[in-house]
C-alpha cells in the first residue's frame, strides 16, 4: 500500500492530525545537568545579540548562541555512552534519519512521582501498565510521564547534599525494555534519562548504559507528556547534524490522530 | 569635630542628577610618582640619592645639588599646618560647586612645605598628617588630616570627595556563592552600607552559605549570573541607578597550565566567568556609574576588581587561571580611563592564594576571605586604586619591581 504523504500534510493543515510541542524553551536559566565541579561541565544556553536594527546591523536582528550538546530538551545518541562507543552509525550525523520518526508509548507515573521524587520505575510497574494498555510493541519510544516539567527549577533539579532526587528507571527495567520489548529509545521530562541517584545503581546510569549499549536513543527535558495518550502518538525528534555529535538540542513534536478535543 | 554624616534623604525624582565634574588633572610625568603612591595609600616624595634632600613639588633635578637621581621614597607624613585660607569662590566649575573649600600650607618634618587640602579637623598651628589622595580626576593631591583620628573623621565632606567610603552607599556583590562574596557582605554591613545587593546565579542550585547571607542586615539577594548577558543587563536595568559600588566577586579557580590542560572547556569557562563576565558588568553598570559620580552623599563611587596577584606574573601551576586574571587586569586599566570622567574609581585588589576550596593543596601563607573583605572595605574607605593583600601578593609586587625576569623564572620552579 502506498502512503499518500500529501494527504497526511493536508490532515495536519486541517487539524485532523494534531501536533504537540514536547520541547522546553531554550533559555539561559533552564537547569543543566550538574556534575562534580572538578569534572567537565555541560555549557548552559547563552545568547549574545549580534544586532537589533541598530548600528551593528541596521535592518536585522540576530543572535549568536552557545550551548552544550546536552542542554535543554535534547537527544542522546549511542556514542554518548561508553557502552555505545563502538557501534556503527552511533552519532547524530550518521544515525539513519528514518529513526527520527517513531511511535511512542507514554507510561504515566506522575502520581507516584508527586508522592516520591525518588520513584524508580520497575518491571512490575510496566507489566501492570501493559495489563491495562497492552504490550509495548517493538520500535516504540518509551516516554516516562512524571509531570516533572511542571515543577519550578529548584524542585525540577531537586539537588540536595547527596545529589539529585528525581525519578527514573531501575537497571532491570531498562535492560528489559531493550531485550524484551526492543524499544526505540527512552524519554523523560527530567534533566537526564536516568534516576537522579542513578550513579548508585549497578551499572551506574542504567538508562544510558543499556539503551546506548544497544544502539537505542534518549530524549530528555521533554514537556507536555500529559497531553499524550498511553499509545498512539508518533514522535518527530531529529537532532542537528553535528559531526560526530553525541547528542543535540532539538525540537520534539508529537503527532496525534483526531481533531483537538 | 566632624559632623556625623546623616543618611541621605531619598532622591527627588523630579530633580536633575548633576553631571560629574573633575578638578584639574594634568600632572607631569615625574609627578605621577605621587599618583603611584596615592593609588596604594603610601606617602612618598622624591628623595635625592646624592644629598638626601626631600623634594616637593616633583622635579627632574635636585634644587640643592643638581642631581638627577630623584626616586620616590616613602617618607614620614607628620608636619605642622602653618597657614590656612578658605576659598569662597572659584572659576573652576568643580570647585565652584564645592566652596567654601579650605586649603593650607603644611611644613613637613622631613623638610618641604606643601599646599594641601584640609580636613575639617585640621587646625592652623597644630600638627597634622599628610595623606596623598586621588581626587575625582584620579590625580594625586595632598590632604592634611588631624594628627590623631577624630570622631566621624571619615564623614568630612572634602575627605569623602577623595574616598569611596561604603557608609550610606549601596553595594552590589556580584557572586554571593563564594566565600569572599559572603565575607564581603558582612564587611559592608559593618561598614554602614545602606543596601548590599548580593547576586546569586542559578538559584535552583543550593549552597550552604545562603541562610547566613540572608541573616546579614541590609542584604538583598538578587538574581545575577555574570556569564549571562541577559541576566547582567536585567540586574543593571532594575537596580543600576541605585548601586554606588560594584564588587565583582565572580571567580573561577582551577589548577592547570596552558600546555598542561586537556581541552579548552575549562579555559573557556575561566574566560567567560572572569574576562567576559567583567566586560558584561562593565557595559551594563559602567555607564550608569559614570553618570552618577556626583549624585550626592551616595554618589556612584567605585568598581572593585578582585584579582589574583598572578595577573601580574603567571603562576604556571595555575597558569590558565593566571592568564584570565591578567585579561581582567588589562580590562580594569581600560575601565579606569573610561570611568574617570565620572569620578568613579576602579580599585584592583590583588591577593595570593586564598584559604578556600580550590587552593586546598597550596601551602600557606594564604589569604582568609574575611581578610580580603576587610582589605576591600579599607581600600574603599581610603580611596585607593591598588591594594595588595597578604604576604604572597606583597612579595610578588616587590620582586616584580626589582627584577621581573628573575620572578618569572623563580615562580615556575
Amino acid at each position: 500500500m502506498t502512503v499518500d504523504v500529501l494527504s497526511f500534510a493536508r490532515a495536519i493543515a486541517a487539524g485532523e492530525v494534531r501536533v504537540i510541542d514536547l520541547t522546553q524553551t531554550l533559555s539561559q536559566d533552564f537547569p543543566t545537568i550538574v556534575l562534580a565541579p572538578e569534572l567537565g561541565q555541560c555549557a548552559p544556553f547563552r545568547m549574545e545579540e549580534v544586532s537589533r536594527y541598530d548600528e551593528r546591523g541596521p535592518a536585522w536582528y540576530w543572535n549568536n548562541i552557545s550551548l552544550g550538546e546536552h542542554t535543554g530538551t535534547h537527544f542522546d545518541a549511542p556514542i554518548h555512552w561508553i557502552s555505545g562507543k563502538d557501534l556503527p552509525n552511533n552519532a547524530v550525523d550518521t544515525i539513519d534519519v528514518a529513526k527520527f520518526i517513531a511511535p511512542a508509548v507514554v507510561i504515566d507515573c506522575s502520581k507516584e512521582c508527586a508522592a516520591d521524587p525518588d520513584f524508580a520505575l520497575t518491571i512490575a510497574f510496566v507489566e501492570q501498565w501493559e495489563a491495562r494498555h497492552g504490550k509495548i510493541e517493538p520500535g516504540h519510544w518509551v516516554l516516562l510521564r512524571t509531570d516533572w516539567s511542571k515543577q519550578g527549577f529548584t524542585d525540577y533539579a531537586n539537588l540536595r547534599d547527596d545529589g539529585a532526587h528525581t525519578p527514573g528507571p531501575e537497571p532491570a527495567v531498562v535492560k528489559w525494555f531493550v531485550e524484551q520489548r526492543d524499544v526505540h529509545g527512552f524519554g523523560t521530562e527530567t534533566i537526564g534519562t536516568d534516576f537522579g541517584q542513578g550513579h548508585h545503581f549497578n551499572p551506574p546510569f542504567p538508562a544510558h548504559f543499556y539503551m546506548h549499549g544497544k544502539g537505542r536513543f534518549g530524549l530528555q527535558c521533554l514537556s507536555n507528556l500529559d497531553l499524550l495518550p498511553p499509545k498512539g502518538a508518533v514522535i518527530v525528534a531529529a537532532p542537528l547534524k553535528i559531526k560526530q555529535g553525541s547528542g543535540s538540542p532539538l525540537r520534539v513534536l508529537a503527532l496525534l490522530s483526531g481533531p483537538k478535543t | 569635630m566632624t559632623e556625623p554624616l546623616i543618611r541621605p534623604k531619598r532622591k527627588n525624582p523630579l530633580q536633575r542628577t548633576r553631571r560629574p565634574l573633575s578638578p584639574q588633572a594634568v600632572r607631569s610625568r615625574t609627578a605621577h610618582g605621587l599618583t603611584a603612591a596615592a593609588a596604594e595609600g603610601r606617602f612618598a616624595l622624591q628623595v635625592c640619592e646624592d644629598c638626601k634632600t626631600v623634594i616637593y613639588p616633583p622635579r627632574d633635578c635636585c634644587p640643592s645639588c643638581f642631581s638627577a637621581r630623584l626616586p620616590f621614597r616613602d617618607v614620614a607624613r607628620g608636619g605642622v599646618l602653618i597657614a590656612e585660607t578658605t576659598v569662597q569662590t572659584s572659576t573652576d566649575p568643580y570647585f565652584r560647586e564645592r566652596t567654601p573649600w579650605r586649603v593650607g600650607t603644611v611644613k613637613l618634618d622631613v623638610g618641604p612645605v606643601i599646599v594641601a587640602h584640609l580636613h575639617g579637623d585640621a587646625q592652623e598651628g597644630r600638627r597634622v598628617r599628610l595623606d596623598l589622595k586621588l581626587d575625582k580626576s584620579g590625580s594625586a593631591v595632598a590632604m592634611a588630616l588631624p594628627e590623631k583620628d577624630t570622631p566621624n573623621m571619615a564623614d568630612d565632606p572634602h575627605l569623602r570627595e577623595m574616598t569611596c567610603d561604603p557608609k550610606f552607599r549601596r553595594v552590589l556583590i556580584t557572586d554571593g556563592r563564594t566565600a569572599v562574596g559572603q565575607a564581603l557582605a558582612k564587611a559592608f554591613a559593618n561598614a554602614g552600607a545602606s543596601i548590599i545587593f548580593v547576586g546569586i546565579a542559578d538559584s535552583w542550585k543550593p549552597f550552604s552559605g545562603l541562610e547566613a547571607l540572608r541573616r546579614i542586615e541590609r542584604v538583598e539577594i538578587v538574581p545575577l549570573d555574570v556569564t549571562d548577558t541577559e541576566s547582567v543587563t536585567e540586574q543593571a536595568e532594575q537596580n543600576g541607578a541605585r548601586i554606588d559600588i560594584v564588587v565583582n566577586t565572580a571567580e573561577h579557580v582551577r589548577s592547570g597550565g596552558v600546555v598542561d590542560r586537556h581541552g579548552l572547556t575549562v579555559t573557556r569557562e575561566e574566560m567567560d566567568v572572569r574576562y567576559l563576565g567583567l566586560a558584561r558588568l562593565a557595559q551594563a553598570f559602567g555607564p550608569i556609574l559614570r553618570a552618577r559620580g556626583a549624585d550626592g552623599v551616595n554618589s556612584a563611587a567605585a568598581f572593585v576588581n578582585l584579582l589574583s596577584v598572578h595577573a601580574l606574573m603567571n603562576w604556571p601551576i595555575y597558569g590558565s587561571y593566571s592568564a584570565a586574571e591578567a585579561a581582567c587586569l588589562s580590562a580594569a586599566q581600560c575601565m579606569r580611563a573610561e570611568l574617570r570622567p565620572g569620578g568613579v574609581k576602579v580599585m584592583n585588589v590583588f591577593f595570593g592564594p586564598l584559604e578556600t576550596e580550590w587552593f586546598q593543596t597550596v601551602p600557606p601563607p594564604k589569604v582568609a576571605p574575611a581578610a580580603l573583605a576587610g582589605a576591600v572595605v579599607r581600600g574603599l574607605q581610603q580611596g585607593l586604586e591598588d591594594v595588595f593583600v597578604g604576604d604572597v601578593a606583597e612579595d610578588i609586587r616587590q620582586r616584580l619591581a626589582v627584577n621581573p625576569k628573575a620572578l618569572e623564572r623563580e615562580i615556575a620552579s
